[in-house]
Parts: C-alpha cells; sequence; structure tokens
C-alpha cells in the first residue's frame, strides 16, 4: 500500500496534481472571461435585501 | 411529533450523561458528562415548553430578508471570546516574566492556561469570526437565505459547547497532547457533529443561490470548511481508553505522528487562519472601500496556488528530527513557493484601494482592514524565511516562532476580524453609523503600536537565545546554559506582555464601541465643524 501510493505520488500523481494546476490558471485567462469576472467581482455591491434585482 | 422524537433523544441523552458522570474515571470526564447533561436537560425544557403549543408566526424580524439572527449572536460571541482569549494570553506573557503568577496551583500552571489561551483565540475568536462572517457573505453573495432553518442555530450554540469543554478540559488536564489539537476524543467526536451541519448550511446556501456564479470569498470559506473536517478527522484518530474516560491513546506513533501532527497544525494555519479569513478580506475589503476587488482574475491564481501549495507545508515544521530529509526539504520548497501566492494576494487586496486611496485618511476601520492586510503580507513573507532550514536552524524552539505567529494573529487574523465587526454592527443592528469613530481611531492605534512592541521583542529574544544556544568557546564547549538565556529574556519578556496590554486595551475599547453602537446610543454632536475651505 505505501510502496503504491509513493510511486503514484512522484509520478503520475505528481504530473496530473501539476497539470490541474496549470490548466486551471490558462482557464482564468480564456477569452471572454472579462465580462464574467467583471459582473462576478460586483456581487458583493448587489443584493443587501433578499429580492432585490440580483441583475445589477 | 417531531418535538416527541426531540425529547426521547434529549432524554436519553440526559440519562447516559449522567450514568457516564457517575463512572467517570477523571475529574474532567465526570464534569464534562455534567455539562452535557445539564445542557440535554435544559434543551428537554425548552421543547417541552413548545410541545403542544400553537406555532406562532413571527415576523420576520430581519428586513434584509437574510437569516441574520445567529450572525448577530456570532458577532457578540466574536468580541466576548476575543476579549477572554486576550486577557489569557496577556496573562501568560506575565507569567512567563513573573513565574510567581503560576500560584503554585495546576489550574492556573502555564502549561493549563497556554492552551486555553490558544484555543480561545484560535477557535473562539477566530471560529465565531469566522462562522458568523461567512453566514454574512454566503447570504449576501448568494443572494438566499441560510439553509437548513435552525439548523445555523444549532452550528452555533454546538461550537460553544465545544469552546467551553475544551477550555474546562484543559484547566482540568484532560489533554491529548497535540498542540492544537488538545481536547480529547469525545470533544472531537461533538467537533465533528457541528463542523459537519456548518458544511451542510454553507454548501446548502450556495445550492440555492440566485447569482449563477460563486463569488470568490466562497471559494476560500468553502476551501477553509471542507479542509479544517478533513485534517480534524485525520489527526484526531484515536482509541479512548475507556468510554467513561477522557483518556486516549493515538493511532499513529513516532514520526508518523509527528508529521500528521504538523500537516494539521500548519494547515490549521493555512487553511482557518488563512483562506477563511482570505474569504473575509475578499467580501469586507471590497465592501468599506465600495469597489470591487483590484483583479478577479488575481483571485482566482490566488485561490489555486494557495490550495496546491499550502497542504505540503507542514513538513517544516519537524526541520533536523527523525522526519526523512527529502521530507524536510519538501516542506520548506513549498513553503518558499508559497510566498507568492501570499503575496498576490496581499496585492489584490491593497490595490483594491486604487483611486479610494484617500478613504485611509477618513475611514479608521479600512485602515484597519489595510493594515490586516499588510500584516498578512509581512508573515508571509517571515514565513517562508524561517521555513528555510538554515534560517531555521537558528529560529527553530525560540521565541522568534512565537513572534512570528502573533505577527499574523495579532495583525492579519485580529485586525481583520475588528474591522469586519466593525463593519457588520451598524448593519446588524439597524444603525446608521458606529457610536464613534475616534474610538476606532484609538483602537486602532493601541492594536498596532501593542504588536509593534510584541513582533520587536520577540525578534530581538528569539535571535539572541538562538545565538546563546549555539555559542561555543575554543574548546568546542557550550557557553550558556539554559537558564542563562532564560534571564537575558526577561526584559523583552515584561516588553511583550506590555504590548498585549495595549492589545487588550484597544478590544475593550472597541467592545465598548460596539456596545454603545448596538444599544443606539446617540453621541453629542460635535459643535458645528464646518470643513476649512
Amino acid at each position: 500500500m505505501y510502496d503504491f501510493l509513493r510511486e503514484m505520488a512522484d509520478s503520475w500523481g505528481l504530473l496530473a496534481l501539476f497539470l490541474g494546476f496549470i490548466f486551471v490558471i490558462f482557464w482564468a485567462f480564456r477569452p471572454g472571461s472579462r465580462e464574467i469576472h467583471d459582473d462576478i467581482a460586483n456581487i458583493p455591491f448587489r443584493n443587501d435585501k433578499i429580492g432585490d434585482d440580483h441583475d445589477g | 411529533m417531531i418535538n416527541g422524537f426531540k425529547l426521547v433523544a434529549l432524554g436519553l441523552i440526559a440519562l447516559f450523561a449522567a450514568i457516564a458522570a457517575n463512572y467517570g474515571h477523571d475529574l474532567a470526564y465526570q464534569v464534562h458528562m455534567i455539562i452535557f447533561m445539564l445542557v440535554a436537560a435544559g434543551m428537554f425544557i425548552h421543547v417541552l415548553r413548545q410541545t403542544g403549543e400553537p406555532v406562532p408566526i413571527e415576523p420576520d424580524p430581519d428586513a434584509t430578508g437574510y437569516m441574520d439572527g445567529v450572525i448577530r449572536y456570532g458577532v457578540i460571541a466574536t468580541a466576548f471570546w476575543g476579549v477572554v482569549g486576550f486577557l489569557a494570553g496577556t496573562y501568560i506573557a506575565f507569567q512567563l516574566a513573573f513565574p510567581e503568577l503560576n500560584f503554585g496551583l495546576s489550574f492556573t500552571s502555564f502549561g493549563r492556561l497556554r492552551p486555553l489561551h490558544t484555543s480561545a483565540v484560535i477557535f473562539a475568536f477566530g471560529g465565531n469570526a469566522l462562522i458568523c462572517t461567512s453566514f454574512y457573505i454566503v447570504q449576501r453573495t448568494c443572494a438566499a437565505r441560510l439553509w437548513g432553518g435552525n439548523l445555523a442555530w444549532f452550528v452555533f450554540w454546538g461550537y460553544q459547547l465545544f469552546i467551553v469543554l475544551a477550555a474546562t478540559g484543559y484547566l482540568l488536564g484532560a489533554t491529548q497532547s497535540k498542540e492544537y489539537a488538545e481536547p480529547e476524543w469525545y470533544v472531537d467526536i461533538w467537533l465533528t457533529l457541528v463542523w459537519v451541519a456548518y458544511l451542510a448550511v454553507f454548501l446548502g446556501t450556495i445550492l440555492r443561490r440566485k447569482e449563477p456564479h460563486i463569488y470568490v470569498a466562497n471559494w476560500f470559506l468553502l476551501s477553509f470548511i471542507v479542509t479544517v473536517a478533513m485534517l480534524h478527522i485525520v489527526n484526531n484518530l484515536s482509541i479512548p481508553v475507556s468510554i467513561f474516560g477522557s483518556k486516549s491513546v493515538q493511532l499513529f506513533s513516532g514520526v508518523q505522528d509527528a508529521l500528521t501532527q504538523w500537516w494539521y497544525g500548519h494547515n490549521a494555519v493555512g487553511f482557518f487562519l488563512t483562506a477563511g479569513f482570505l474569504g473575509m478580506m475578499y467580501y469586507f475589503v471590497p465592501k468599506q472601500a465600495e469597489r470591487p476587488v483590484y483583479s478577479y482574475k488575481l483571485s482566482i491564481i490566488h485561490f489555486w496556488a494557495l490550495i496546491f501549495l499550502y497542504i505540503w507545508a507542514g513538513p517544516h515544521h519537524l526541520h533536523y528530527t527523525a522526519l526523512p530529509d527529502w521530507a524536510q526539504t519538501l516542506g520548506m520548497v513549498f513553503s518558499v513557493m508559497l510566498w507568492m501566492p501570499s503575496w498576490g494576494g496581499m496585492i489584490n487586496g491593497l490595490m483594491t484601494l486604487q483611486g479610494a486611496w484617500d478613504k485611509l485618511r477618513t475611514d479608521p476601520v479600512l485602515r484597519m482592514l489595510v493594515v490586516s492586510v499588510g500584516f498578512y503580507g509581512m508573515a508571509t513573507f517571515e514565513g517562508p524565511m524561517m521555513s528555510i532550514k538554515a534560517v531555521n536552524s537558528l529560529s527553530h524552539y525560540t521565541d522568534w516562532t512565537i513572534g512570528h505567529v502573533h505577527s499574523g494573529a495579532l495583525g492579519w487574523n485580529g485586525m481583520i476580524t475588528f474591522g469586519a465587526l466593525y463593519f457588520l454592527v451598524p448593519r446588524l443592528w439597524n444603525r446608521e453609523r458606529l457610536y464613534s469613530l475616534s474610538l476606532v481611531s484609538w483602537h486602532f492605534w493601541l492594536a498596532t503600536i501593542g504588536i509593534v512592541f510584541y513582533a520587536s521583542s520577540m525578534w530581538v529574544t528569539g535571535i539572541m537565545e538562538g545565538l546563546m544556544w549555539r555559542e561555543v568557546d575554543a574548546e568546542g564547549f557550550l557557553v550558556n546554559s539554559f537558564a542563562d538565556t532564560v534571564a537575558a529574556k526577561f526584559p523583552m519578556y515584561v516588553v511583550r506582555a506590555l504590548g498585549g496590554v495595549l492589545y487588550v486595551a484597544g478590544s475593550l475599547i472597541m467592545v465598548y464601541n460596539l456596545w454603545k453602537t448596538a444599544t443606539g446610543a446617540e453621541k453629542p454632536a460635535p459643535a458645528a465643524a464646518v470643513p476649512a475651505e
């Protein structure tokens, strides 16, 4: 069990985690993300009451 | 019908707790079972009085439509436990300078009061701050009421019960000797139940959100809840010696146990005191500055980099021990890499003020939040530096470590919580503004100067004792005995304790100010102050 986990950890497991990390970074910069992110960043400034128009 | 089940369950719990208290092997266990019995009996009477009565239709007291009652209680608990924890810390700081203050009693000895202090500030003050602000943030950023109805109240009161059990246990000598995880097995099981309920409330609220996206603060808060659940369960794997006693035996032993403990310990810092409080930063800094976060993309990268890196940093607590060298180096390398996302997050928080820097001049609450982010940056620079083996060989086991922890805890966690409390109280109690902004300024300066006293005295004394421990003469003999270093540290211990006094004084001013705000006291208006044109 230990040997299997150890081998996984410094080969495929490491590679998968690293690629996953790189992917989420690039995903944040995908085309069209700017408008979405601007919209999300403004969430704290709406909904002070429940049922307020949440489109801003 | 459901009340019937509740009554049966509560009655049984009270009965079994009474039996357990009777058969208990040690004092801490007996006291805890009596506490369980009293709580269950009290709940029994509470439920019984409601049974068979018509359910009153209460008008929602919160005009916002959100569930804010439990948050109000959380704010009060945060302020209360904060003062308790700071007082305990200042007291044990004086104990180190003046050992007479131990009074020769086991209950008031440093060894028992120290975990009381750390748990009071981290879990009682910090934990209540996290629970109440996360309930506030998740509702507003999801445009949804808390999921689960009264489950949120169970989380609040269940967590307070955990704090009381932990604190009384320490004083009565029940501990499993794991730093920041001292409570014994049945307290751990209770906290697990409360935590699962907390996760359910938080996740349930996210799932019924009206906003299509999940705001980044909720990512940080959710990662904090999930990771703490995982850390808590794995680090507390133990077998009780008897179900009628508090003593338990750890499942791991030796270096495996040490690594598990510091995997837990460092990620308690990383996810409880960092990720959770970053969730607060990503909500309260934009709100108070009235500007959206500087870069939402940077906040995403900040989040994932923190998640991927933090979990590996724990072994730096075990440099030059029986832990394999490669594991020590791994911990060191990941700690150094952590510097980058930490400073990315700090820059993101600070730059949120871009175009609004002038508000720092007029708004002491914003000043508090910004200084806390500054301390976050300072502590997350110092930490990676201390995790480097060469530096650690000097700093380890010295008071430099204690200074580092406190610039993070007092500066980052404390200040951002104070800022959040100043933000929340006028809104939760429907007041137009805080009672006094000049009292906030007083709090700000007392706390800041207190931290400066604390951190600088610990740097001096830590590096001094590190150098004294390693000093050898021409023949290679050690020059100083341990007691020599203790004697040399006395003046710095006094300065540290005085820094603590300043910090406590600031928190008492905060409590007064918040109390006056909540009770709606009107401050006499200043005599027609007209700004000079």
